[in-house]
């Protein structure tokens, strides 16, 4: 899974890129970890649009991220929703979380 | 009696996490033979994910074991996945099954057998602690087109 960044001011939006299962998620995790310890951002923006594979590997990353956003009184939105993931997330119970619609 | 399967594939493989990408495609291999719709293919894969990850994760802590992946297709275009291991088992399997349940830790969302239950439609689990796991998963593809 590759990860791409873009901060501007106290935001960050990260593209995942690939297959987030649990092979790739821990690698990941510590990746969007160490990155957002240097900016800080309270809102963080998940563009799902190229993850190719997800799992509920993928949904302890979210909440991860969520709490991570919720513990500086930001917000965390996720982006571009393939069907599957959408599905996933439902399943799991993450619309009473999180929007799902974007 | 059981019915004789239609079609069979036995996958036996070490339980290292890059395995799990290996054994959803294998899953979606066998299904594609059913012509089945995007959003099957895809509830195959997943589920089976999350049963190899349970595998990989809960079976073998400390150390890397065999897991088992038994791929069936039966009349009616019931497909079946089995996935064993010979793991440390677990303890509790009713708790073990309750959604955000986990012993994996932050890491681990405790969402996996209720995904595999939603995105088959039949779970069953038989485990005994310090012999292994048995997850067998059915799913009917290709009900109405």
């Amino acid at each position: 899974m590759r990860i791409a960044f873009h901060t501007a001011g106290t935001s960050c939006e990260i593209a995942l890129i690939g297959e987030l299962d649990h092979h790739a998620a821990k690698a990941a995790l510590s990746e969007i970890h160490a990155r957002l310890d240097q900016t800080l951002p309270s809102s963080i923006a998940l563009d799902m649009r190229q993850v190719t594979f997800m799992d509920s590997s993928g949904i302890a990353l979210i909440l991860a991220l969520y709490k991570r956003a919720r513990a500086l009184d930001g917000e965390l939105r996720l982006r571009s929703l393939s069907p599957p993931v959408k599905r996933l997330l439902t399943a799991a119970g993450m619309d009473k979380l999180l929007d799902l619609s974007a | 009696m059981r019915k004789k399967p239609l079609n069979y594939v036995k996958l036996a493989f070490p339980s290292r996490s890059a395995n799990e990408s290996l054994a959803r495609s294998a899953a979606a291999a066998f299904v594609s033979q059913l012509d089945p719709t995007l959003e099957e293919l895809s509830d195959v894969r997943t589920a089976v994910s999350e049963a190899v990850t349970n595998a990989v994760v809960h079976a073998y802590p400390e150390k890397i074991g065999t897991v088992e992946m038994i791929l069936r297709l039966f009349e009616g275009g019931v497909i079946e996945v089995v996935v064993r291991d010979k793991g440390c088992g677990i303890e509790d399997v009713p708790k073990a099954l309750e959604p955000t349940y986990t012993t994996g830790g932050a890491d681990r969302s405790g969402m996996g057998f209720t995904i595999m239950e939603s995105f088959m439609g039949s779970l069953s689990v038989r485990s005994k602690p310090g012999k292994g796991t048995t997850v067998r998963m059915r799913k009917v593809i290709n009900r109405v087109r």
